[in-house]
Protein backbone atom coordinates (compact mmCIF):
# COMPACT_ATOMS: atom_id res chain seq x y z
CA UNK A 1 0.00 0.00 0.00
CA UNK A 2 1.59 3.20 -1.17
CA UNK A 3 1.03 6.40 0.78
CA UNK A 4 0.35 8.53 -2.27
CA UNK A 5 -2.31 6.31 -3.89
CA UNK A 6 -4.53 6.19 -0.79
CA UNK A 7 -3.20 8.01 2.28
CA UNK A 8 -6.32 7.13 4.28
CA UNK A 9 -6.02 3.33 3.96
CA UNK A 10 -2.24 3.64 4.44
CA UNK A 11 -2.73 5.53 7.68
CA UNK A 12 -5.38 3.11 8.96
CA UNK A 13 -3.23 0.07 8.19
CA UNK A 14 -0.16 1.68 9.75
CA UNK A 15 -2.03 2.58 12.96
CA UNK A 16 -3.58 -0.88 13.13
CA UNK A 17 -0.18 -2.55 12.81
CA UNK A 18 1.28 -0.14 15.35
CA UNK A 19 -1.42 -0.92 17.93
CA UNK A 20 -1.20 -4.68 17.33
CA UNK A 21 2.60 -4.37 17.63
CA UNK A 22 2.11 -2.79 21.05
CA UNK A 23 0.18 -5.87 22.13
CA UNK A 24 -3.39 -4.54 21.77
CA UNK A 25 -5.77 -7.29 20.55
CA UNK A 26 -6.86 -6.86 16.90
CA UNK A 27 -10.56 -6.42 17.72
CA UNK A 28 -9.84 -3.78 20.38
CA UNK A 29 -7.49 -1.85 18.14
CA UNK A 30 -10.08 -1.85 15.34
CA UNK A 31 -12.62 -0.52 17.85
CA UNK A 32 -10.18 2.19 19.01
CA UNK A 33 -9.54 3.22 15.41
CA UNK A 34 -13.31 3.40 14.75
CA UNK A 35 -13.73 5.59 17.84
CA UNK A 36 -10.93 7.90 16.71
CA UNK A 37 -12.41 8.07 13.22
CA UNK A 38 -15.86 8.93 14.57
CA UNK A 39 -14.35 11.66 16.76
CA UNK A 40 -12.37 13.17 13.88
CA UNK A 41 -15.38 13.03 11.55
CA UNK A 42 -17.70 14.71 14.07
CA UNK A 43 -15.17 17.40 14.99
CA UNK A 44 -14.32 17.97 11.34
CA UNK A 45 -17.97 18.37 10.43
CA UNK A 46 -18.60 20.82 13.29
CA UNK A 47 -15.55 22.92 12.39
CA UNK A 48 -16.50 22.77 8.72
CA UNK A 49 -19.62 24.72 9.68
CA UNK A 50 -17.43 27.74 10.42
CA UNK A 51 -16.34 27.81 6.80
CA UNK A 52 -19.91 27.23 5.63
CA UNK A 53 -21.28 30.18 7.60
CA UNK A 54 -18.65 32.46 6.10
CA UNK A 55 -19.33 31.10 2.58
CA UNK A 56 -23.06 31.56 2.90
CA UNK A 57 -22.91 35.06 4.41
CA UNK A 58 -20.45 36.17 1.76
CA UNK A 59 -22.57 34.82 -1.09
CA UNK A 60 -25.79 36.18 0.39
CA UNK A 61 -24.04 39.54 0.67
CA UNK A 62 -23.01 39.52 -2.98
CA UNK A 63 -26.51 38.56 -4.08
CA UNK A 64 -27.94 41.45 -2.11
CA UNK A 65 -25.39 43.93 -3.48
CA UNK A 66 -23.33 44.34 -0.32
CA UNK A 67 -19.98 43.03 0.89
CA UNK A 68 -20.94 40.54 3.58
CA UNK A 69 -18.47 40.04 6.44
CA UNK A 70 -15.27 41.94 5.55
CA UNK A 71 -13.78 43.27 8.81
CA UNK A 72 -12.01 40.39 10.55
CA UNK A 73 -9.20 38.79 8.58
CA UNK A 74 -8.81 38.85 4.79
CA UNK A 75 -12.31 38.88 3.19
CA UNK A 76 -13.78 38.54 6.68
CA UNK A 77 -12.77 34.92 6.80
CA UNK A 78 -12.27 34.85 10.59
CA UNK A 79 -15.70 36.38 11.28
CA UNK A 80 -17.37 33.01 12.14
CA UNK A 81 -14.59 32.29 14.64
CA UNK A 82 -15.29 35.60 16.37
CA UNK A 83 -19.02 34.81 16.34
CA UNK A 84 -18.30 31.41 17.84
CA UNK A 85 -16.21 32.90 20.66
CA UNK A 86 -18.95 35.42 21.32
CA UNK A 87 -21.60 32.72 21.59
CA UNK A 88 -19.39 30.72 23.97
CA UNK A 89 -19.28 33.63 26.38
CA UNK A 90 -23.02 34.32 26.33
CA UNK A 91 -25.10 33.62 29.40
CA UNK A 92 -27.16 30.43 29.61
CA UNK A 93 -30.69 31.41 30.48
CA UNK A 94 -33.11 28.66 31.44
CA UNK A 95 -36.62 30.12 31.39
CA UNK A 96 -39.07 29.46 34.20
CA UNK A 97 -41.23 26.35 33.93
CA UNK A 98 -39.31 24.50 31.23
CA UNK A 99 -39.39 20.72 31.10
CA UNK A 100 -35.69 20.28 31.85
CA UNK A 101 -34.80 17.01 30.11
CA UNK A 102 -36.60 17.67 26.79
CA UNK A 103 -35.46 21.31 26.85
CA UNK A 104 -31.81 20.35 27.10
CA UNK A 105 -32.02 17.28 24.91
CA UNK A 106 -33.51 19.22 21.96
CA UNK A 107 -30.39 21.09 20.76
CA UNK A 108 -28.13 18.08 21.32
CA UNK A 109 -30.39 15.74 19.35
CA UNK A 110 -30.79 18.22 16.49
CA UNK A 111 -27.01 18.31 15.93
CA UNK A 112 -26.62 14.57 16.55
CA UNK A 113 -29.30 13.71 14.00
CA UNK A 114 -27.36 15.59 11.31
CA UNK A 115 -23.92 14.32 12.34
CA UNK A 116 -25.20 10.73 12.31
CA UNK A 117 -25.80 11.03 8.56
CA UNK A 118 -22.07 11.69 8.03
CA UNK A 119 -21.36 8.22 9.42
CA UNK A 120 -22.62 6.50 6.26
CA UNK A 121 -21.60 9.02 3.58
CA UNK A 122 -19.10 7.60 1.07
CA UNK A 123 -16.47 10.37 0.99
CA UNK A 124 -14.10 8.47 -1.28
CA UNK A 125 -13.87 4.96 -2.66
CA UNK A 126 -12.38 3.75 0.63
CA UNK A 127 -13.26 6.47 3.14
CA UNK A 128 -16.68 5.41 4.46
CA UNK A 129 -17.56 5.49 8.14
CA UNK A 130 -19.93 2.54 8.12
CA UNK A 131 -20.67 0.84 4.81
CA UNK A 132 -24.23 -0.24 5.73
CA UNK A 133 -26.18 -2.23 3.16
CA UNK A 134 -29.26 -0.14 3.97
CA UNK A 135 -27.64 3.28 4.31
CA UNK A 136 -30.29 5.05 2.19
CA UNK A 137 -33.00 3.98 4.64
CA UNK A 138 -30.69 4.85 7.53
CA UNK A 139 -30.39 8.42 6.29
CA UNK A 140 -34.18 8.76 6.13
CA UNK A 141 -34.65 7.16 9.55
CA UNK A 142 -32.11 9.46 11.20
CA UNK A 143 -34.07 12.39 9.76
CA UNK A 144 -36.90 11.24 12.05
CA UNK A 145 -34.69 11.93 15.06
CA UNK A 146 -34.40 15.54 13.87
CA UNK A 147 -38.19 15.80 14.02
CA UNK A 148 -38.13 14.44 17.56
CA UNK A 149 -35.59 17.14 18.46
CA UNK A 150 -37.93 19.83 17.13
CA UNK A 151 -40.86 18.44 19.13
CA UNK A 152 -38.73 18.13 22.27
CA UNK A 153 -37.50 21.71 22.15
CA UNK A 154 -40.90 23.11 21.20
CA UNK A 155 -42.61 21.27 24.02
CA UNK A 156 -39.86 21.66 26.60
CA UNK A 157 -39.64 25.44 26.20
CA UNK A 158 -43.03 26.00 27.89
CA UNK A 159 -43.85 28.68 25.34
CA UNK A 160 -46.95 28.85 23.14
CA UNK A 161 -45.09 30.26 20.16
CA UNK A 162 -42.37 27.62 20.40
CA UNK A 163 -44.99 24.87 20.56
CA UNK A 164 -46.95 26.27 17.61
CA UNK A 165 -43.76 26.60 15.59
CA UNK A 166 -42.80 23.03 16.48
CA UNK A 167 -46.21 21.80 15.29
CA UNK A 168 -45.84 23.70 12.07
CA UNK A 169 -42.28 22.57 11.57
CA UNK A 170 -43.05 18.90 12.12
CA UNK A 171 -46.09 19.11 9.84
CA UNK A 172 -43.77 20.47 7.13
CA UNK A 173 -41.05 17.89 7.78
CA UNK A 174 -43.50 14.98 7.73
CA UNK A 175 -45.26 16.13 4.55
CA UNK A 176 -42.04 16.68 2.67
CA UNK A 177 -40.61 13.37 3.83
CA UNK A 178 -43.17 11.58 1.63
CA UNK A 179 -41.98 12.90 -1.79
CA UNK A 180 -38.37 12.81 -0.53
CA UNK A 181 -38.51 9.09 0.20
CA UNK A 182 -40.36 8.32 -3.04
CA UNK A 183 -37.79 10.30 -5.04
CA UNK A 184 -35.01 8.40 -3.23
CA UNK A 185 -36.42 5.19 -4.69
CA UNK A 186 -35.35 6.19 -8.21
CA UNK A 187 -31.56 6.06 -7.65
CA UNK A 188 -32.11 2.93 -5.58
CA UNK A 189 -33.91 1.27 -8.51
CA UNK A 190 -31.35 2.44 -11.05
CA UNK A 191 -28.40 1.12 -9.03
CA UNK A 192 -30.20 -1.90 -7.56
CA UNK A 193 -28.83 -1.25 -4.09
CA UNK A 194 -29.76 0.49 -0.83
CA UNK A 195 -26.10 1.22 -0.07
CA UNK A 196 -24.91 4.76 -0.77
CA UNK A 197 -21.47 3.59 -1.84
CA UNK A 198 -23.00 1.14 -4.37
CA UNK A 199 -25.20 3.95 -5.68
CA UNK A 200 -22.09 6.06 -6.27
CA UNK A 201 -20.28 3.13 -7.91
CA UNK A 202 -23.26 2.61 -10.24
CA UNK A 203 -23.11 6.18 -11.53
CA UNK A 204 -20.77 6.05 -14.49
CA UNK A 205 -23.34 8.49 -15.83
CA UNK A 206 -24.74 10.73 -13.06
CA UNK A 207 -28.34 9.91 -12.23
CA UNK A 208 -29.32 13.54 -12.63
CA UNK A 209 -29.25 12.81 -16.38
CA UNK A 210 -31.19 9.55 -16.08
CA UNK A 211 -33.70 10.88 -13.55
CA UNK A 212 -33.95 14.68 -13.69
CA UNK A 213 -37.50 14.73 -12.31
CA UNK A 214 -36.53 12.70 -9.25
CA UNK A 215 -33.49 14.94 -8.77
CA UNK A 216 -35.70 18.03 -8.95
CA UNK A 217 -38.18 16.61 -6.43
CA UNK A 218 -35.34 15.57 -4.14
CA UNK A 219 -33.73 18.99 -4.32
CA UNK A 220 -36.95 20.89 -3.50
CA UNK A 221 -37.94 18.52 -0.70
CA UNK A 222 -34.45 18.63 0.77
CA UNK A 223 -34.64 22.43 0.98
CA UNK A 224 -38.01 22.06 2.73
CA UNK A 225 -36.54 19.45 5.08
CA UNK A 226 -33.82 21.91 6.08
CA UNK A 227 -36.50 24.57 6.53
CA UNK A 228 -34.76 27.22 4.47
CA UNK A 229 -36.33 29.92 2.38
CA UNK A 230 -38.72 29.67 0.52
CA UNK A 231 -39.83 27.00 3.00
CA UNK A 232 -38.76 28.83 6.17
CA UNK A 233 -42.26 29.02 7.64
CA UNK A 234 -41.06 27.95 11.05
CA UNK A 235 -38.93 31.05 11.24
CA UNK A 236 -41.85 33.38 10.46
CA UNK A 237 -40.67 36.33 12.58
CA UNK A 238 -43.96 38.17 12.23
CA UNK A 239 -46.14 35.35 13.58
CA UNK A 240 -43.98 32.99 15.57
CA UNK A 241 -41.21 35.34 16.69
CA UNK A 242 -38.39 33.01 15.67
CA UNK A 243 -39.61 29.45 15.67
CA UNK A 244 -39.29 26.53 18.03
CA UNK A 245 -35.90 27.73 19.31
CA UNK A 246 -37.18 31.05 20.68
CA UNK A 247 -36.48 30.22 24.34
CA UNK A 248 -32.88 29.17 23.78
CA UNK A 249 -29.87 31.38 24.31
CA UNK A 250 -26.11 31.16 24.26
CA UNK A 251 -24.55 27.90 23.27
CA UNK A 252 -27.86 26.02 23.09
CA UNK A 253 -29.07 28.42 20.44
CA UNK A 254 -25.68 28.01 18.79
CA UNK A 255 -26.34 24.28 18.56
CA UNK A 256 -29.51 24.91 16.55
CA UNK A 257 -27.59 27.35 14.38
CA UNK A 258 -24.85 24.78 13.72
CA UNK A 259 -27.45 22.07 13.06
CA UNK A 260 -29.20 24.30 10.52
CA UNK A 261 -26.07 25.03 8.48
CA UNK A 262 -24.71 21.51 8.79
CA UNK A 263 -28.05 20.03 7.75
CA UNK A 264 -28.16 22.25 4.68
CA UNK A 265 -24.71 21.09 3.61
CA UNK A 266 -25.36 17.45 4.52
CA UNK A 267 -28.41 17.46 2.28
CA UNK A 268 -26.24 18.89 -0.52
CA UNK A 269 -23.74 16.08 0.08
CA UNK A 270 -26.60 13.58 -0.16
CA UNK A 271 -27.78 15.14 -3.41
CA UNK A 272 -24.22 14.82 -4.74
CA UNK A 273 -24.11 11.16 -3.68
CA UNK A 274 -27.50 10.22 -5.11
CA UNK A 275 -27.65 12.22 -8.32
CA UNK A 276 -24.23 13.69 -9.18
CA UNK A 277 -22.03 10.65 -8.74
CA UNK A 278 -20.49 11.39 -5.34
CA UNK A 279 -16.72 10.93 -5.46
CA UNK A 280 -16.73 9.86 -9.12
CA UNK A 281 -14.52 12.01 -11.30
CA UNK A 282 -11.23 11.97 -13.20
CA UNK A 283 -8.62 9.76 -11.43
CA UNK A 284 -10.96 9.16 -8.46
CA UNK A 285 -10.43 5.39 -8.57
CA UNK A 286 -6.63 5.52 -8.88
CA UNK A 287 -6.21 8.26 -6.28
CA UNK A 288 -9.22 7.99 -3.93
CA UNK A 289 -8.33 11.19 -2.05
CA UNK A 290 -9.03 13.12 -5.24
CA UNK A 291 -12.60 11.77 -4.95
CA UNK A 292 -13.01 13.80 -1.76
CA UNK A 293 -12.31 16.96 -3.73
CA UNK A 294 -14.82 16.06 -6.48
CA UNK A 295 -17.40 15.14 -3.85
CA UNK A 296 -17.12 18.41 -1.95
CA UNK A 297 -16.99 20.44 -5.16
CA UNK A 298 -20.26 18.89 -6.36
CA UNK A 299 -21.88 19.37 -2.96
CA UNK A 300 -20.60 22.95 -2.92
CA UNK A 301 -22.34 23.69 -6.22
CA UNK A 302 -25.62 22.25 -4.87
CA UNK A 303 -25.20 24.28 -1.68
CA UNK A 304 -24.55 27.40 -3.73
CA UNK A 305 -27.83 26.89 -5.62
CA UNK A 306 -29.59 26.42 -2.27
CA UNK A 307 -28.18 29.73 -0.99
CA UNK A 308 -29.15 31.37 -4.28
CA UNK A 309 -32.76 30.24 -3.76
CA UNK A 310 -32.64 31.31 -0.13
CA UNK A 311 -31.71 34.88 -0.89
CA UNK A 312 -33.92 35.18 -3.98
CA UNK A 313 -37.38 33.82 -3.21
CA UNK A 314 -40.05 35.09 -0.82
CA UNK A 315 -41.56 32.74 1.73
CA UNK A 316 -44.51 30.49 0.84
CA UNK A 317 -47.80 30.65 2.70
CA UNK A 318 -48.57 27.53 4.71
CA UNK A 319 -51.37 26.38 2.38
CA UNK A 320 -49.10 26.88 -0.63
CA UNK A 321 -46.37 24.92 1.12
CA UNK A 322 -48.70 21.99 1.83
CA UNK A 323 -50.17 22.12 -1.68
CA UNK A 324 -46.72 21.97 -3.27
CA UNK A 325 -45.88 18.85 -1.31
CA UNK A 326 -49.11 16.91 -1.60
CA UNK A 327 -50.53 18.09 -4.91
CA UNK A 328 -47.38 18.58 -6.97
CA UNK A 329 -44.27 16.85 -5.64
CA UNK A 330 -45.85 13.63 -4.33
CA UNK A 331 -47.73 12.74 -7.56
CA UNK A 332 -44.68 13.79 -9.59
CA UNK A 333 -42.40 11.55 -7.56
CA UNK A 334 -44.80 8.59 -7.80
CA UNK A 335 -45.08 9.06 -11.59
CA UNK A 336 -41.27 9.25 -11.86
CA UNK A 337 -40.89 6.02 -9.88
CA UNK A 338 -43.45 4.18 -12.06
CA UNK A 339 -41.88 5.45 -15.30
CA UNK A 340 -38.35 4.58 -14.17
CA UNK A 341 -39.42 1.11 -13.05
CA UNK A 342 -41.15 0.41 -16.37
CA UNK A 343 -38.29 1.62 -18.57
CA UNK A 344 -35.52 0.12 -16.45
CA UNK A 345 -37.30 -3.25 -16.62
CA UNK A 346 -38.06 -3.03 -20.36
CA UNK A 347 -34.48 -2.01 -21.32
CA UNK A 348 -32.31 -3.77 -18.74
CA UNK A 349 -28.94 -3.20 -20.45
CA UNK A 350 -27.01 0.02 -20.04
CA UNK A 351 -26.56 2.04 -23.18
CA UNK A 352 -27.66 4.97 -25.26
CA UNK A 353 -31.18 3.50 -25.72
CA UNK A 354 -31.83 3.20 -21.98
CA UNK A 355 -30.37 6.61 -21.21
CA UNK A 356 -32.29 8.23 -24.05
CA UNK A 357 -35.64 6.70 -23.19
CA UNK A 358 -35.26 7.47 -19.47
CA UNK A 359 -34.38 11.07 -20.28
CA UNK A 360 -37.24 11.39 -22.80
CA UNK A 361 -39.76 9.93 -20.35
CA UNK A 362 -38.57 12.33 -17.64
CA UNK A 363 -38.81 15.33 -19.94
CA UNK A 364 -42.30 14.24 -21.02
CA UNK A 365 -43.33 13.94 -17.37
CA UNK A 366 -41.93 17.37 -16.56
CA UNK A 367 -43.80 18.83 -19.56
CA UNK A 368 -47.09 17.24 -18.42
CA UNK A 369 -46.58 18.62 -14.92
CA UNK A 370 -45.94 22.12 -16.28
CA UNK A 371 -49.04 21.93 -18.48
CA UNK A 372 -51.17 20.76 -15.54
CA UNK A 373 -49.84 23.65 -13.44
CA UNK A 374 -50.65 26.23 -16.10
CA UNK A 375 -54.18 24.87 -16.66
CA UNK A 376 -54.76 24.72 -12.93
CA UNK A 377 -53.62 28.31 -12.54
CA UNK A 378 -56.11 29.53 -15.17
CA UNK A 379 -58.93 27.63 -13.49
CA UNK A 380 -58.00 29.04 -10.11
CA UNK A 381 -57.93 32.61 -11.39
CA UNK A 382 -61.36 32.16 -13.00
CA UNK A 383 -62.62 30.96 -9.65
CA UNK A 384 -61.10 33.82 -7.72
CA UNK A 385 -62.16 36.50 -10.21
CA UNK A 386 -65.49 35.21 -11.57
CA UNK A 387 -66.31 38.63 -13.04
CA UNK A 388 -63.34 38.55 -15.35
CA UNK A 389 -65.11 36.14 -17.70
CA UNK A 390 -68.39 38.13 -17.69
CA UNK A 391 -66.98 41.63 -17.95
CA UNK A 392 -65.11 41.08 -21.15
CA UNK A 393 -61.61 40.49 -19.81
CA UNK A 394 -60.07 37.42 -21.30
CA UNK A 395 -58.43 35.01 -18.90
CA UNK A 396 -55.13 35.72 -20.54
CA UNK A 397 -55.29 39.40 -19.57
CA UNK A 398 -55.92 38.54 -15.96
CA UNK A 399 -53.13 36.02 -15.78
CA UNK A 400 -50.81 38.51 -17.38
CA UNK A 401 -51.78 41.13 -14.84
CA UNK A 402 -51.46 38.93 -11.78
CA UNK A 403 -48.15 37.63 -12.98
CA UNK A 404 -46.84 41.12 -13.45
CA UNK A 405 -48.04 42.25 -10.05
CA UNK A 406 -46.51 39.23 -8.40
CA UNK A 407 -43.11 39.96 -9.85
CA UNK B 1 -18.61 -12.24 28.27
CA UNK B 2 -17.84 -10.42 25.04
CA UNK B 3 -18.66 -6.91 23.90
CA UNK B 4 -21.87 -7.93 22.09
CA UNK B 5 -23.24 -9.49 25.29
CA UNK B 6 -22.42 -6.38 27.32
CA UNK B 7 -24.19 -4.19 24.76
CA UNK B 8 -27.15 -6.60 24.69
CA UNK B 9 -27.56 -6.51 28.48
CA UNK B 10 -27.30 -2.72 28.54
CA UNK B 11 -29.77 -2.28 25.67
CA UNK B 12 -32.21 -4.81 27.12
CA UNK B 13 -32.05 -3.17 30.55
CA UNK B 14 -32.65 0.30 29.09
CA UNK B 15 -35.51 -1.01 26.94
CA UNK B 16 -37.22 -2.73 29.87
CA UNK B 17 -36.69 0.20 32.23
CA UNK B 18 -38.06 2.74 29.77
CA UNK B 19 -41.01 0.46 28.97
CA UNK B 20 -41.76 0.40 32.69
CA UNK B 21 -41.49 4.19 32.80
CA UNK B 22 -43.95 4.50 29.88
CA UNK B 23 -46.72 2.98 31.99
CA UNK B 24 -45.69 4.43 35.34
CA UNK B 25 -44.74 8.10 34.91
CA UNK B 26 -47.51 10.55 35.73
CA UNK B 27 -47.04 13.12 32.97
CA UNK B 28 -48.36 11.77 29.69
CA UNK B 29 -45.85 13.71 27.62
CA UNK B 30 -42.99 12.07 29.50
CA UNK B 31 -44.58 8.68 28.91
CA UNK B 32 -44.56 9.38 25.16
CA UNK B 33 -40.89 10.39 25.35
CA UNK B 34 -39.98 7.25 27.30
CA UNK B 35 -41.76 5.26 24.59
CA UNK B 36 -39.26 6.67 22.08
CA UNK B 37 -36.40 5.38 24.24
CA UNK B 38 -38.07 1.95 24.33
CA UNK B 39 -38.45 1.88 20.55
CA UNK B 40 -34.81 2.93 20.06
CA UNK B 41 -33.76 0.15 22.45
CA UNK B 42 -35.63 -2.38 20.32
CA UNK B 43 -33.78 -1.01 17.28
CA UNK B 44 -30.47 -1.66 19.05
CA UNK B 45 -31.59 -5.26 19.70
CA UNK B 46 -32.28 -5.65 15.96
CA UNK B 47 -28.76 -4.38 15.21
CA UNK B 48 -27.31 -6.97 17.61
CA UNK B 49 -29.27 -9.67 15.75
CA UNK B 50 -27.56 -8.47 12.54
CA UNK B 51 -30.94 -7.40 11.13
CA UNK B 52 -29.83 -3.94 10.00
CA UNK B 53 -32.84 -3.51 7.74
CA UNK B 54 -35.29 -4.07 10.59
CA UNK B 55 -33.33 -1.79 12.91
CA UNK B 56 -33.50 1.04 10.39
CA UNK B 57 -37.18 0.41 9.62
CA UNK B 58 -37.92 0.36 13.35
CA UNK B 59 -36.42 3.83 13.74
CA UNK B 60 -37.98 5.09 10.50
CA UNK B 61 -41.56 4.07 11.22
CA UNK B 62 -41.86 3.78 14.97
CA UNK B 63 -39.69 6.70 16.06
CA UNK B 64 -40.02 8.88 12.98
CA UNK B 65 -43.74 8.50 12.35
CA UNK B 66 -45.72 6.66 15.02
CA UNK B 67 -44.03 8.26 18.05
CA UNK B 68 -44.54 11.71 16.53
CA UNK B 69 -48.21 10.88 15.95
CA UNK B 70 -48.54 9.72 19.56
CA UNK B 71 -46.89 12.94 20.79
CA UNK B 72 -49.37 15.00 18.76
CA UNK B 73 -52.26 12.98 20.17
CA UNK B 74 -50.92 13.46 23.71
CA UNK B 75 -50.56 17.20 23.20
CA UNK B 76 -54.21 17.41 22.18
CA UNK B 77 -55.51 15.58 25.26
CA UNK B 78 -56.78 17.28 28.42
CA UNK B 79 -54.77 17.39 31.63
CA UNK B 80 -51.56 16.88 29.68
CA UNK B 81 -49.55 19.04 32.08
CA UNK B 82 -51.16 17.72 35.24
CA UNK B 83 -49.37 15.33 37.54
CA UNK B 84 -52.49 14.59 39.56
CA UNK B 85 -54.55 12.84 36.91
CA UNK B 86 -55.51 9.30 37.93
CA UNK B 87 -53.43 6.65 36.23
CA UNK B 88 -55.97 3.87 36.55
CA UNK B 89 -59.57 3.71 35.42
CA UNK B 90 -62.29 1.28 36.45
CA UNK B 91 -61.19 -1.38 34.00
CA UNK B 92 -57.81 -1.98 35.61
CA UNK B 93 -58.77 -5.39 37.07
CA UNK B 94 -59.87 -6.68 33.66
CA UNK B 95 -56.71 -5.23 32.09
CA UNK B 96 -54.55 -6.97 34.66
CA UNK B 97 -56.35 -10.26 33.98
CA UNK B 98 -55.93 -10.02 30.21
CA UNK B 99 -52.25 -9.11 30.39
CA UNK B 100 -51.55 -11.86 32.93
CA UNK B 101 -53.25 -14.35 30.58
CA UNK B 102 -51.18 -13.07 27.66
CA UNK B 103 -48.03 -13.39 29.75
CA UNK B 104 -48.87 -17.05 30.55
CA UNK B 105 -49.52 -17.86 26.88
CA UNK B 106 -46.25 -16.18 25.84
CA UNK B 107 -44.33 -18.08 28.51
CA UNK B 108 -45.84 -21.38 27.32
CA UNK B 109 -44.97 -20.63 23.70
CA UNK B 110 -41.45 -19.48 24.50
CA UNK B 111 -40.76 -22.59 26.61
CA UNK B 112 -40.93 -24.71 23.48
CA UNK B 113 -39.11 -22.15 21.31
CA UNK B 114 -35.87 -23.73 20.08
CA UNK B 115 -34.20 -20.37 19.40
CA UNK B 116 -33.29 -19.75 23.04
CA UNK B 117 -30.97 -22.77 23.24
CA UNK B 118 -29.83 -23.20 19.62
CA UNK B 119 -26.61 -21.52 18.51
CA UNK B 120 -27.09 -18.76 15.98
CA UNK B 121 -26.08 -19.46 12.40
CA UNK B 122 -24.93 -15.98 11.50
CA UNK B 123 -24.18 -15.35 7.86
CA UNK B 124 -22.95 -11.77 7.66
CA UNK B 125 -22.09 -12.14 3.98
CA UNK B 126 -25.76 -12.47 2.98
CA UNK B 127 -27.35 -9.10 2.20
CA UNK B 128 -30.34 -8.94 4.51
CA UNK B 129 -32.23 -6.41 2.45
CA UNK B 130 -31.68 -8.33 -0.79
CA UNK B 131 -32.83 -11.61 0.75
CA UNK B 132 -35.89 -9.88 2.18
CA UNK B 133 -36.80 -8.28 -1.14
CA UNK B 134 -36.46 -11.58 -3.00
CA UNK B 135 -38.61 -13.35 -0.40
CA UNK B 136 -41.32 -10.71 -0.75
CA UNK B 137 -41.48 -11.00 -4.54
CA UNK B 138 -41.14 -14.79 -4.69
CA UNK B 139 -44.52 -16.56 -5.23
CA UNK B 140 -43.31 -19.53 -3.17
CA UNK B 141 -42.03 -17.12 -0.52
CA UNK B 142 -44.08 -14.34 1.01
CA UNK B 143 -45.57 -12.74 -2.10
CA UNK B 144 -49.21 -13.39 -1.10
CA UNK B 145 -48.97 -12.19 2.53
CA UNK B 146 -47.05 -9.15 1.29
CA UNK B 147 -49.71 -8.27 -1.28
CA UNK B 148 -52.54 -8.88 1.20
CA UNK B 149 -50.85 -6.58 3.70
CA UNK B 150 -50.47 -3.87 1.08
CA UNK B 151 -54.16 -4.18 0.11
CA UNK B 152 -55.04 -3.82 3.79
CA UNK B 153 -52.95 -0.65 4.02
CA UNK B 154 -54.54 0.80 0.88
CA UNK B 155 -57.97 0.04 2.33
CA UNK B 156 -56.98 1.88 5.51
CA UNK B 157 -55.80 4.86 3.43
CA UNK B 158 -59.03 4.98 1.43
CA UNK B 159 -61.02 4.72 4.66
CA UNK B 160 -59.15 7.68 6.11
CA UNK B 161 -59.79 9.78 3.02
CA UNK B 162 -63.49 8.83 3.12
CA UNK B 163 -63.86 9.87 6.77
CA UNK B 164 -62.03 13.15 6.18
CA UNK B 165 -64.10 13.98 3.09
CA UNK B 166 -67.42 13.27 4.79
CA UNK B 167 -66.65 15.63 7.64
CA UNK B 168 -65.76 18.35 5.21
CA UNK B 169 -69.05 17.83 3.34
CA UNK B 170 -71.03 18.03 6.56
CA UNK B 171 -69.71 21.50 7.28
CA UNK B 172 -70.77 22.92 3.95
Amino acid sequence: MDFWTDPYLFLVNWLQELLVGWGVPAATSAFLLMLTGAFILAMGAMLFVLGLIWFERKIAGRFQDRFGPNRIGPWGIIQPLADMLKIFTKEHITPDGVDLVPYNLGPVLSVAAVLAVWAVLPFTLSLVGADLDVSVLYVVAIGGLGEIAVVLSGWGSNNKYALLAAFRSVAQLLSYEVPLVIALLVPVMLSGSLSLNDIVRGQTLPYVILAPVAAFVFFLTSIAEVGRSPFDLTEAESELVAGFNIEYSGLKFGMFYVADFLHAFTISLLFAVLFLGGWQGPYAVQYPMLGLLWFFLKAGVVYFIGVWMRVSFPRFRIDQMMAISWKLLTPLAIAAVILTALIAKLIPTDGILRTGSLLAANLLLAGCAMLALILNRKKKILKEFPLSAASGFSVKDVTGKTQRSAQ
Amino acid sequence: MNAAQVIFILAAAITLFSALMVVSVRRMMHAALWLIVTLLGVAVLFVLLQAGFFAVVQVLFYVGAIAILIIFAVMLTRQVMSEKAPQLNRGWVAGLGVSAGLMVILALVLRNFPGSTATAVADPSAGNAVALGLAFSDPSGFAIPFEVASILLVAALIGTIYIALERKGGEQ
